[in-house]
C-alpha cells in the first residue's frame, strides 16, 4: 500500500541524509521527498511516500522516529488528508493543438505559465493521480519535458503536526 | 579562555572520562598537544585504531561507562569503522572522536581526507561535525548523553583540526544538563500493559524467562533474579545476556538458540508463556521465525520500540527501561492476591528436569572424555575452575567463542565480553586490554583461536607498554574452526581456505618477543596443571597455546533451514 509519511526534523546539516540513508540501508523505497524550512526556521519539514505492508511500513517509521534529528512524525494515510503536488510541464504547442492544450489545460485546472509560438509551459497542481491522468491526456508525443515537487500533504481538521 | 583543542579535553574530564584509548596523527596533533598539557584524562597508545575501538568497547561492557577514542582523520578514522559496527550491532555506549582536516579544505580531496560521518553514518546512533569550537563543550556533552542513554550505541564527533587551532581561544563553560527536543529516550513502561504481562505471567503452566543484553545494559541484573526466584521461572539468556542471571542457579537453563542449550531451546519450544526482556530476537536464536514458540504467549520488553515485533510478534509488547519495568512487575507479583500456579510449575520443573537428564550440556557428559586428545569444552571447564568463576572472559569469534559461553558459568554480569552481533574476530585482545585498565586488579582473560588471535596480535605490544597482564587462553585446532565446521555439516569437508598449512607462528617465540610468557600445552594430562602455572604468573601476559582436538564441533546446533527451536543436532551422530 502507498504511504505518505510526514516528518518534523532539525533543520541541521545531514539531517536529510540521515533519512534517505535509513531507507537504502534496511532496503526501503522512496517514491517521492520533498523537503523545506517551516515558520520555525529550525525545523524542516519533510514529506515522503512510499510503498510496502503495515508491517514495514511500521519498522520504517519506528526507525525514523529513532533518528536523533527527528523531532515527530506522522503517518498522514492513516487518516483523511490533503495531498498535493506541483508539476510543470513543457508540451509542443502549434497550430490546431494550441487550442486542444489550452483546453485541457482549463479542465484540469492548470494555467499555462510560459509561451512560444510552438511550446506551452504548464503549471498543474493536484494529486499525484490527478497529475497523472493530465500528462495521459496530453499524450507522451507532445511532452518534451516533465517536472514534479513530489508529494505534500497535511491532515484535515484539526490535527496538525507541530511540537 | 581555552582553545578548541583544550576545550575538547577538559570537556572530557568535566563529562568524568577517564581514560582515551587512540592514536595520533596530523589532524589530531592540535588535540595530543592538549592531552600532553594536562593529567586528569588518560590516554593509552594502541597500536591499530580498530583495536581503540574494541578496547573503549571492552571498558565499556565492565564498566557500564561510555567508552572513549580518539583517532586521526583519513586512514586513522576509517580504521575504526570494524570496531564502531561492532559496538553498534551489541548497543554499546562509545564516543568516537575523530580528527578531521581543516574546515575549507573538506571537499577538496585533501590529505588524509575522508567523509567520517558518511562513512559511519549507518552503524552509528548519531554523529556530529563540529562547525564551530565553541560548539565543542555543547556537543560532546550532547554525545555522551545519547550514547549511554535509551538504547546505547556509539556517536561520532568529527572535528576539523582548525577548530582545535591552539590560536584561537573561546569563554569555556560545560553544560550541566541537555535536553534535546528531538531525543526522548523511553523511561516507565506502560501501567496497564506491565499489569497485562503479570496476569500472563501469574496464570502461566509452562513460562520461560528469555533475557538478553538489556538487562545487562540496564544494570539490573538482581531485579531479574529477584523476579524469577519469586516465581521460580526457569530462565534462559541470549549470548548477550550471559551472566545477567546467575550460571550457576539451578533456575538457569543456559544459553538459548544456535548453540543453545537442549533444555533452554525445548522449553522455549514448548513454553505457554514467554517473558522476553532486553533480547530482541535475533535470528540466531529464532531459528524459523514462523515456527518459533508456536503455543507461547509473548511478553516483550525493550527500550526500543523498533525491537518490539521486528521479527517474532509480541502479544504484550512494553517499551520501557528493564530496571523500571522489572520493579513495577516485582511490585505487582508480591501484591497480587493469588501467585503462581504451583502445581503446573511443579510439573513444568519435573519435564524440564527429565530433559537435563536426557540431553543436559552441564548434567550429562555432552562431548567425550576418553581419549587422550584435549577437548576444547575441557579447557574452558578447567578455567572456569582455576579462576573460580569469576574471571572477565573476553572473547573472539568462532568455535571457541561457543564453547566458552556453554561451559563458562556467569555468575555475574558484565563478567562475559563477546562480539554477538557483528562477530567480530580480532575483539577479544583489544576488549581485554580495554577491561584490564578499567581493573588493574581484576583477573582478565581473552580466550581466542589461533585465526582470530592474529587479527590484533599487534596488541600485544600495548600489553607491554602498560603493563595490562591479561591472560590469553588460545583454543588452537590449526583451523578455522567455525568454518571448518560449516564445511563438514554441508560441503563434505571440502576445506576450502579454512586450514593454514603449517604456516601458525611459534606463539612461544613470539610472546618472548613481546616480553611475555608462551606455554604451550599438548598432553591433557599437563592442562590443570599448566593452567595453574598461567594464573600464578599474576603480573605477566601469558599465551597458553593449548592443543586441541581438531575435529570437535559445537553443539547442540539448531537445524536450519525451516527448523523451529527443538530441532537441533546434538552430536555428530543425534539429533532430535
Ligand atoms: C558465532 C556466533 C554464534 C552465535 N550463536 C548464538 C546463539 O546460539 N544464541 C544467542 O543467543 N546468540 C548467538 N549469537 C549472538 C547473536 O548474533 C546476537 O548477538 C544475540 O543473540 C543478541 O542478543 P540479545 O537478543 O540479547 O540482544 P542485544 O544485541 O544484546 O540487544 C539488547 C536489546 O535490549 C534492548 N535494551 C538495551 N538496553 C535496555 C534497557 N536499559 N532496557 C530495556 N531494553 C534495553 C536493546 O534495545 C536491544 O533490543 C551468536 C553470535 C556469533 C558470532
Ligand atoms: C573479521 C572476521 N572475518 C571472518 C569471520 C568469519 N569467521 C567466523 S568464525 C571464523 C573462524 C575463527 O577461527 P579461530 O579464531 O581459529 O576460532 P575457532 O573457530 O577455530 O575456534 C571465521 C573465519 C569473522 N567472524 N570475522
Ligand atoms: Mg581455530
Amino acid at each position: 500500500m502507498r504511504r505518505i509519511v510526514s516528518i518534523l526534523m532539525e533543520n541541521a546539516p545531514g539531517a536529510l541524509s540521515r533519512v534517505v540513508g535509513l531507507f537504502s540501508q534496511r532496503g526501503y523505497n522512496i517514491d517521492t521527498l520533498t523537503v523545506a524550512p517551516t515558520e520555525d526556521p529550525t525545523l524542516s519539514r519533510l514529506t515522503l511516500t512510499t510503498v510496502g505492508d503495515d508491517h514495514k511500513l511500521e519498522q520504517i517509521t519506528k526507525n525514523l522516529n529513532k533518528l536523533i534529528d527527528v523531532v515527530k512524525l506522522v503517518d498522514l494515510s492513516d487518516g483523511a488528508h490533503i495531498e498535493r503536488e506541483l508539476m510543470l510541464i513543457k508540451v509542443k504547442a502549434s497550430g490546431a493543438q494550441r487550442a486542444e492544450i489550452k483546453r485541457c489545460t482549463d479542465i484540469f485546472r492548470g494555467q499555462i505559465v510560459d509561451v512560444t509560438s510552438t511550446i506551452y509551459t504548464i503549471q498543474i497542481v493536484g494529486t499525484a493521480d490527478k497529475l497523472d491522468a493530465f500528462v495521459q491526456s496530453i499524450g507522451e508525443a507532445s511532452i518534451l519535458e516533465v517536472v514534479r515537487s513530489g508529494v505534500s500533504g497535511i491532515a484535515r481538521g484539526e490535527k496538525v503536526l507541530s511540537i | 579562555m581555552l582553545s578548541g583543542g583544550d576545550m575538547l579535553i577538559r570537556a572530557l574530564r568535566d563529562e568524568g572520562v577517564e581514560c582515551v584509548f587512540g592514536y595520533p596523527g596530523g589532524a589530531a596533533l592540535h588535540i595530543y598537544d592538549a592531552i600532553f598539557r594536562q593529567k586528569d584524562v588518560k590516554h593509552i597508545l594502541v597500536r591499530h585504531e580498530q583495536a581503540a575501538a574494541h578496547a573503549a568497547d571492552g571498558y565499556s561492557r565492565a564498566t557500564g561507562k561510555v567508552g572513549t577514542l580518539l583517532v586521526t582523520s583519513g586512514p586513522g578514522a576509517t580504521n575504526t569503522i570494524t570496531g564502531i559496527a561492532t559496538a553498534h550491532m551489541d548497543s554499546i555506549p562509545m564516543v568516537v572522536l575523530s580528527a578531521q582536516v581543516v574546515s575549507d579544505k573538506i571537499g577538496e580531496d585533501a590529505f588524509q581526507e575522508t567523509d567520517m560521518v558518511g562513512i559511519s553514518r549507518p552503524i552509528v546512533k548519531h554523529s556530529f561535525l563540529v562547525s564551530d569550537p565553541s560548539e565543542i563543550p555543547s556537543i560532546i556533552k550532547k554525545a555522551y548523553y545519547i550514547a549511554s542513554t535509551g538504547r546505547p550505541g556509539p556517536v561520532v564527533v568529527d572535528i576539523p583540526k582548525d577548530h582545535t587551532d591552539p590560536s584561537r581561544v573561546f569563554e569555556y563553560q560545560y553544560p550541566e544538563s541537555v535536553k534535546m527536543r528531538s531525543y526522548v529516550p523511553a523511561g516507565r513502561g506502560h501501567a496497564g500493559q506491565i499489569k497485562k504481562a503479570v496476569q500472563l505471567l501469574l496464570g502461566a503452566k509452562r513460562p520461560v524467562i528469555y533475557s538478553g543484553g538489556g538487562v545487562i545494559q540496564g544494570d539490573s541484573s538482581e531485579l531479574l533474579t529477584e523476579l524469577a526466584k519469586k516465581l521460580n521461572f526457569p530462565v534462559t539468556n541470549t549470548l548477550m545476556g550471559l551472566g545477567a542471571y546467575p550460571g550457576t542457579d539451578r533456575q538457569f537453563l543456559g544459553m538459548l538458540g544456535m548453540h543453545g542449550t537442549f533444555e533452554a531451546n525445548t522449553a522455549m519450544h514448548h513454553a505457554d508463556v514467554i517473558l522476553a526482556i532486553g533480547a530482541r530476537f535475533d535470528d540466531r536464536v529464532t531459528n524459523t521465525p514462523s515456527k518459533f514458540c508456536p503455543h507461547a504467549k509473548i511478553i516483550h520488553v525493550d527500550i526500543d520500540p523498533a525491537s518490539i515485533s521486528k521479527t517474532v510478534s509480541a502479544d504484550v509488547p512494553i517499551v520501557g527501561a528493564v530496571e523500571s519495568v522489572l520493579k513495577d512487575m516485582l511490585s505487582l507479583v508480591n501484591s497480587a492476591e493469588q501467585g503462581t500456579d504451583q502445581e503446573a510449575i511443579g510439573d513444568w520443573w519435573a519435564q524440564i528436569d527429565e530433559w537435563r537428564q536426557r540431553h543436559g550440556l552441564y548434567h550429562a557428559n555432552r562431548f567425550d572424555t576418553s581419549g587422550e586428545r584435549i577437548k576444547p569444552q575441557e579447557v574452558v571447564q578447567v578455567l572456569h575452575e582455576v579462576t573460580k568463576g569469576d574471571a572477565y572472559i573476553c572473547s573472539d569469534v568462532g568455535q571457541h567463542q561457543m564453547f566458552a559461553a556453554q561451559y563458562y558459568l556467569f555468575d555475574k554480569p558484565r563478567r562475559w565480553i563477546n562480539s554477538g552481533g557483528l562477530g567480530t574476530m580480532g575483539f577479544g585482545l583489544p576488549a581485554a586490554m580495554g577491561v584490564q585498565i578499567a581493573d588493574r586488579d581484576a583477573c582478565v582473560v581473552c580466550i581466542t583461536g589461533e585465526g582470530s588471535i592474529q587479527m590484533c596480535i599487534q596488541e600485544l605490544s600495548t600489553l607491554t607498554q602498560y603493563n595490562l597482564p591479561v591472560k590469553i587462553i588460545c583454543l588452537n585446532n590449526q583451523a578455522l574452526g567455525m568454518v571448518r565446521q560449516w564445511q563438514d555439516m554441508q560441503y563434505d569437508s571440502r576445506y576450502s581456505e579454512s586450514l593454514y598449512e603449517d604456516s601458525l607462528p611459534d606463539f612461544e617465540k613470539l610472546m618472548e618477543a613481546y616480553g611475555h610468557v608462551g606455554i604451550t600445552v599438548t598432553q591433557r594430562d599437563d592442562l590443570r596443571s599448566k593452567m595453574e602455572e598461567c594464573f600464578a604468573m599474576k603480573d605477566r601476559v601469558v599465551f597458553m597455546n593449548v592443543m586441541v582436538d581438531r575435529s570437535e564441533h559445537v553443539y547442540p546446533m539448531l537445524v536450519a533451514p525451516n527448523g523451529s527451536m527443538r530441532d537441533m543436532l546434538l552430536s555428530k551422530t543425534e539429533r532430535t
